[in-house]
């Protein structure tokens, strides 16, 4: 049984707007009640895939659905597909280019952090046709 | 220690969120990578930075730390200063660079 749903779609190369989607569904989480914690894993997870899809892909849609369970969340971009996926998870490897430095990001970090805040992980990813990341949290 | 404690004993000012300078500081993180803020910095840190846009209040309210001190007169992007009025996450200015300001940050926390 699904508590709700939303959908957000998340415009390319806008930092300023980037991180919205995730603060919209942190306020959302908040009013359905669920522990702060839990919260917390989400709007991480949620930023971290969020900005990757701003960065790395020219934006994308994300769906979410919030169970009593659990909150599933899918992030699925039409950019340019991650070539080797277990380099992509190791800390510190990082494709960001300059610009986007220069503000902050490009740690190759942000992968990593989504793995350890979060319960399942999975990506789906094609050269040049896109990525999709799974993630789940589950609400215990 | 208080936000506004610490900021008057490093001869900072509260630039935004002035409101919130009575959260408490118990630790301090030092970096300018967003990321590595996320996964490590502590709630009630003091996070250390020369980076002041929104992503930099984004993610120190992701991480919930007690207040940012920008470090080398680093300046504060106007939407990043609305956006930390929003959130509540004091903003402290200082002429200092990140490694004077972690010395002191560090003594001032017994350390
Ligand atoms: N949606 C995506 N589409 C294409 N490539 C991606 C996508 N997400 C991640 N990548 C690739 O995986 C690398 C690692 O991503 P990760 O989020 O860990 O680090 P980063 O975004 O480069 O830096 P950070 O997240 O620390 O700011 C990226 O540099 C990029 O090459
Ligand atoms: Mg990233």
């Amino acid at each position: 049984m699904s508590l709700a749903t939303y959908r957000f779609e998340v415009p390319g190369d806008d930092f300023t707007r980037a991180g919205e989607a995730s603060g919209s569904l942190k306020r959302s989480l908040k009013k359905i009640g669920f522990d702060p914690d839990i919260i917390r894993r989400v709007s991480i997870a949620m930023y971290e895939a969020e900005i990757n899809m701003v960065i790395h892909a020219n934006g994308g849609v994300i769906d979410v659905e919030v169970s009593p369970q659990k909150i599933d969340i899918w992030f699925r971009d039409k950019g340019p597909g991650i070539p080797d996926i277990d380099l992509a998870m190791q800390e510190g490897y990082s494709t960001a280019p300059d610009n986007v430095r220069s503000l902050g990001f490009g740690a190759g970090m942000g992968l990593p952090n989504i793995k350890k805040y979060t319960d399942e992980m999975k990506i789906d990813t094609e050269i040049g046709v896109g990525t999709t990341v799974y993630i789940s949290v589950y609400a215990k | 220690m208080t936000v506004s404690q610490l900021c008057e004993s490093i001869g900072g000012k509260i630039i935004a969120a002035a409101d919130a300078s009575d959260n408490l500081i118990k630790g301090g993180y030092t970096c300018d990578f967003l990321s590595f803020v996320i996964g490590k910095a502590k709630s009630e840190d003091a996070w250390i930075t020369v980076i002041g846009n929104v992503n930099t209040i984004a993610v120190a309210s992701l991480a919930d730390v007690g207040c940012i001190i920008l470090a080398e007169d680093s300046p504060l992007d106007e939407d990043a200063k609305d956006k930390a009025e929003m959130v509540g996450i004091p903003v402290i200015s200082s002429s200092k660079n990140s490694f004077e300001l972690s010395v002191e940050l560090g003594k001032l926390l017994g350390m």
